[in-house]
């Protein structure tokens, strides 16, 4: 059996569609632990990435943070956090929290940079305040970058979810580490199948955002 | 301004002890080379930058007395590469500042068209985005955004400077134009001592390390420059550039070598000139012929020597006069009317003579200021 006749036979169980370890009830579950992973990150991503992109300060102490952030295993995190703390929603937002945070704070932070001075400078000359210029000048040109860097910290966060799983949660991890736990093979392809199938509309979420949230001004067509 | 200096914390001193009036209602133009502070000046007065001494008065009254944001609302600012925002059509550009200070969405657009034909730009720009519009454009832009609110103020850094010379030219003459209809209390920095001589009613040369070499008139500027450094920066011919203050009406005009395209024998005789001007059926230049090169009633306009570019006397300055003059093949400058029509020709000497004499009147002026 290859790996289609895995993901086609997965699917067309009925079985997989109802009930508490149907595939409704897995994928919400999942969309819901991403987008409180996402919301976490992107409270503390964005604002410091604001601040420090606009006064331009901390930049150095941001990617160094950041770095080493990077460089935490996600999943030997959670085994940690969870001996530590036990079992929880929360054990497994850290991880995932912190795997997102620095995509979205150094993007931030070099999408604010990278502005060009001139119209900061004219906003300033015109006796524009701080806080308008950050938020009606400097935000609206350097949304794209930012979105971008949310982007790809959604990205992670959907594909990394799945070690919700490890530790009694659902999400479609449940699949994978059932199925593996079960050496059900079908079931770990059709979980990652719907990992790989809810990045793609991930992606396709923030390009919509794009589209509807940047100026055409600043996307220039 | 009163003894203003701007040091660094490093120690550098960006603008030494600067004093200087600054008359309400024209264009006072801050000139020098790159470091000598003239952008450093013009921040203080919107308070961009902070001086370390000395203090700036608007109206007689401190301007570290009210809050920055009123201060900078009250002066428009245009800075050189227009700085425009991306992300805001060219209509809501212009009316940033009507909408800071309150002004509904409606009023603020209809000010900012109002004020895009003030400054040259077609309507149909008003829903394009920065992007789509050439940099002269974008600049006309930036001079209507800030003129929006009316400020009574006007700082120009450098506006025209990243524009070619031809648009540089126009931008220069709109904002002459803009000038004589609303008054405005002009500040323009530039490097180019052409552009400050042809826009202020007052310049500042500053040299470096933030000091004013002198601050006169750009007549007086071209006529007794203070020092070395202010002669050597005027550049080469500011004698020749000095003629743009003189007008050319009382130039003596003679008509006598100017002959109409259909000239009987003895016209073409009568005037005992080297050369002789053509005209056509209107009056106007056709070109130069020698008289024993020209056939009465058989004169071809084609053979004729070219005439230059003709000068307009009341309009043009003697040294219009003069270039068309030097360029003439003849010597002699060919004078029309507005409607291009030969009122008579001059020659180099009629012009080199009213040069002198306006030279000698203008000594004369001075002498009786100074006793």
């Amino acid at each position: 059996m290859n790996v289609l006749n895995f993901v086609s036979a997965f699917f067309s169980d009925s079985a997989h569609w109802h009930g508490y370890d149907g595939i409704p009830q897995r994928l919400l579950e999942h969309v819901q632990y991403s987008l409180l992973a996402l919301a976490l990150a992107a409270a503390i991503g964005l604002p410091v990435g604001l601040l420090t992109g606009h006064t331009g300060r901390g930049g150095n102490a941001l990617a160094f943070i950041a770095t080493a952030a990077r460089a935490l295993p996600s999943f030997g995190l959670l085994v940690l956090i969870v001996i530590m703390m036990g079992f929880g929603l929360l054990p497994v937002m850290i991880p995932l929290v912190i795997l997102a945070v620095p995509p979205i704070l150094v993007t931030t932070y070099e999408a604010v940079r990278s502005v060009d001075p001139s119209p900061v400078d004219a906003a300033r000359g015109m006796g524009m305040r701080e806080s308008r210029i950050l938020f009606q000048v400097e935000l609206p040109v350097a949304l794209p970058l930012i979105l971008s860097g949310l982007r790809s910290a959604a990205i992670q966060i959907v594909s990394t979810a799945t070690i919700a799983a490890y530790v009694s949660l659902g999400g479609l991890g449940r699949y994978i580490v059932d199925g593996l736990y079960q050496r059900d093979y079908e079931k770990v392809v059709g979980g990652a199948t719907l990992v790989a199938v809810l990045a793609l509309v991930t992606l396709a979420v923030f390009w919509a955002a794009g589209r509807l949230a940047v100026s055409p001004g600043v996307r220039r067509r | 301004m009163e003894s203003v200096t701007k040091r660094y914390p490093d120690g550098t001193v960006a603008v030494d002890r600067l004093s200087l009036e600054i008359p309400d209602g024209s264009i006072t133009v801050l000139v020098g080379p790159s470091g000598c502070g003239k952008t450093t000046t013009l921040r203080m007065i919107n308070r961009m930058v902070e001086p370390t001494e000395g203090t700036i008065l608007l109206d007689g009254e401190d301007i570290q007395r009210q809050p920055v944001t009123t201060l900078r609302r009250s002066m428009g600012y245009v800075i050189q590469n227009a700085g425009l925002f991306q992300h805001r059509t060219i209509v809501d550009n212009i009316a940033t500042v009507p909408r800071m200070l309150g002004w509904g969405k409606q009023k603020a657009r209809a000010r900012a068209a109002e004020l895009m034909e003030r400054v040259g730009l077609d309507a149909a720009l008003a829903k394009r985005y920065p992007y789509q519009l050439s940099g002269g454009q974008q600049q006309r832009v930036g001079v209507a955004r800030a003129l929006a609110a009316d400020p009574p103020v006007l700082l120009m850094d450098e506006p025209f400077s990243a524009v070619d010379p031809v648009v540089r030219k126009g931008l220069q003459d709109e904002l002459l134009r803009i000038q004589d209809e609303l008054g405005k209390t002009i500040v323009f920095v530039t490097h180019d001592i052409d552009e400050a001589i042809k826009l202020g009613t007052m310049v500042a040369v500053m040299r470096t390390g933030g000091r004013l070499a002198q601050y006169a008139p750009p007549a007086e500027l071209l006529s007794d420059p203070a020092d070395a450094f202010v002669e050597d920066f005027l550049g080469a011919d500011r004698g020749i550039r000095r003629l743009s203050f003189f007008p050319s009406a009382r130039l003596e005009l003679t008509t006598g070598p100017v002959i109409p395209l259909d000239a009987t024998a003895e016209q073409i005789a009568a005037p005992g000139a080297d050369h002789l001007l053509v005209t056509d059926a209107d009056g106007r230049p056709l070109g130069w012929g020698a008289p024993g090169d020209l056939t009465a009633g058989d004169i071809r306009p084609a053979e004729l020597l070219p005439h230059g570019r003709p000068f307009v006397p009341g309009t043009d300055s003697l040294r219009a006069a003069l270039d068309c003059a030097v360029l003439s093949p003849t010597g002699w400058a060919v004078a029309v009317d507005a409607g291009g029509r030969v009122t008579g020709v001059v020659s180099q000497q009629t012009i080199g003579e009213a040069i002198r004499s306006a030279h000698a009147a203008d000594r004369a002026d001075e002498a009786k200021v100074s006793s």
